[in-house]
């Protein structure tokens, strides 16, 4: 066998598997989502019909409020944690990143510890406070899986940001405040815009979290769900699995583009 | 040490941002060990739902240890000659097809299901067989494998080791068996307990694609929550940290390895 041949060989596996059970059922995804009465309208159905426009609308919502939260977190966590070297800073560490593979279901769970009917929050607090089932719940259930995500992209482009710049700011009589604003974020910026990408991308697709906790509000993996296994309406799953799909794929070609390397989606 | 009003205020976010993610973790725990949790720690600790979890639960479990062990076989049997085949041809080509296999990392899980249930769901003994939920979990994690192999390959000098070995008379498959595999072997670790540890997790596919007759564990977690007392539900959950903790460890210290060689 010569040499062109035997790699030829080793690509043909993959070519054949992500042929068989990638690139045929992405098509089929597709063509089924057309073969409504609606026919390809029915991806203008999701904009007009409110159902489907109110849930985009709140899962746009709690996804950025998730975004913009995780990134707060860990970039204060994570900027703390590279330039700070104590006893304990590695259990630390290993705590903010460990659930990074807990999957979507088992995050939903420890939302309904905290604010279930029989969670801390209810049990620690007088009044009756239950908010796992609610877009609150929801919402610290994407930022549980979030904050490992974005802390990992955020510190390994706090360890290459150069300390003697803000020591030269300091110097030259810049506050604290200004020295973060002028120096460290513009130097974050690609990786803070980076991961949030992953993180919006992530909590827009996340169907684990979701089918635990939002038992009354609908978010779009929730309806992709009802609507193919209770009501049957395979096209319009199809299309919202495409729109989310196309979504999802383009915030995290693009956040690779900026900071390239990505963290893998799931929840 | 901690001098600044700054320094404070970060070591606050990033102490409460652990106890965020530890404490439900915690209560999990205990809830699991606990006799009645609603009454409190103070009605005894005990072993029983873990027990009772065994009993209800075992079949999922083995499930899930099995499809990963074979998801594994799979994802290395065509992913190690891809990342090979990748790494000595990078064209505009190969990063379409490296591109193209990494989809599932981007596209939720469950529009892959769907799709999936749409191509093939009529095929009746395939739809019902666990090799299904494996195609599941191939496709998934072979973009992990594939990327992990694939790095610590492009690293390193591959085209001139597998001159000196051509030249030596060493056919094709010598070279990959005696130089490709020994030298990818930081990758192939990484990527294996990463294959190993997401299969395990895995639910956004596996929920579409199971069947009644085969839950994963996962699966069997859902179920747990939707329809069991909590305390069952948590010791189901202990057991699922008890499985996936070390693994997740191991896979962090081995990819920060082959991080580290790739470089």
């Amino acid at each position: 066998m010569t040499n062109r041949n035997f790699v030829l060989a080793c690509l043909t596996p993959l070519f054949i598997f992500s042929l068989a059970f990638l690139a045929f059922p992405l098509i089929r995804l597709f063509l089924a989502s057309g073969e409504s009465d609606a026919g390809w309208t029915i991806y203008l159905d999701i904009l007009r019909k409110p159902r489907y426009l109110n849930t985009l609308v709140l899962t746009v919502v709690v996804s950025l409020a998730t975004t913009i939260a995780a990134l707060g977190v860990s970039t204060t966590a994570g900027m703390f944690l590279t330039r700070n070297r104590f006893r304990g800073r590695g259990v630390l560490l290993s705590v903010l990143t460990l659930p990074l593979a807990f999957p979507g279901v088992v995050i939903g769970f420890l939302i309904i510890l905290l604010g279930g009917r029989q969670g801390l929050v209810n049990q620690l607090t007088p009044g009756h406070v239950v908010f796992a089932y609610s877009a609150i719940g929801l919402f610290l259930g994407y930022l549980y899986f979030s904050i490992p995500r974005v802390l990992l992209t955020v510190m390994a482009a706090a360890e290459k940001l150069d300390p003697a710049l803000e020591e030269a700011a300091r110097t030259m009589g810049a506050s604290p405040y200004r020295v973060v604003v002028d120096v460290i974020l513009p130097g974050l910026m690609p990786s803070l815009i980076a991961s949030g990408a992953i993180a919006f991308a992530t909590a827009m697709g996340a169907f684990g979290t979701a089918f635990t906790l939002a038992t009354n509000i609908d978010v779009i993996p929730m309806v992709i769900y009802t609507e193919f296994t209770l009501s049957a309406n395979i096209a319009m799953a199809s299309a919202l699995s495409i729109v989310l799909g196309i979504i999802t794929w383009i915030l995290l070609l693009f956040a690779r583009s900026m900071s390239g390397s990505t963290v893998a989606a799931g929840g | 040490m901690f001098k600044s009003k700054i320094k404070i205020l970060q070591l606050t976010v990033t102490l409460a941002a652990c106890a965020f993610l530890l404490v439900p973790t915690i209560l999990s725990i205990l809830a699991g060990v606990t006799v009645n949790y609603f009454k409190g720690i103070s009605s005894g600790l005990t072993l029983k739902w873990v027990y009772k979890v065994w009993e209800l639960y075992a079949d999922s479990i083995f499930l899930s240890m099995w499809l990963a062990i074979c998801c594994l076989i799979v994802t290395l049997i065509i992913g190690l000659p891809a990342a090979y085949g990748l790494a000595r041809h990078p064209g505009r080509l190969s990063r379409l097809l490296e591109e193209f296999i990494s989809l599932p990392l981007a596209v939720p899980g469950l529009a892959l299901a769907l799709a999936l249930l749409q191509l093939y769901g009529s095929m009746k003994g395939f739809r019902s067989s666990w090799t299904f939920i494996l195609v599941g979990h191939v496709l998934y994690t072979l973009p992990f494998m594939v990327r992990s192999i694939l790095a610590v390959l492009a690293s390193m000098d591959l085209n001139t080791l597998e001159e000196g070995a051509a030249t030596l008379g060493a056919s094709p498959w010598q070279r990959f068996r005696d130089i490709v595999i020994p030298n990818a072997m930081p990758g192939i670790l990484a990527g294996s307990l990463t294959v190993v540890t997401l299969s395990i997790g895995e639910f956004n596919l596996t929920w579409m694609l199971h069947t009644p007759y085969l839950k994963t564990l996962p699966v069997g977690l859902a179920d747990s929550y939707a329809s069991m007392r909590l305390e069952i539900a948590s010791a189901y959950t202990l057991v699922f940290f008890v499985l996936i903790v070390p693994l997740l460890m191991a896979m962090q210290w081995a990819s920060a390895r082959a991080q580290r060689i790739a470089k």
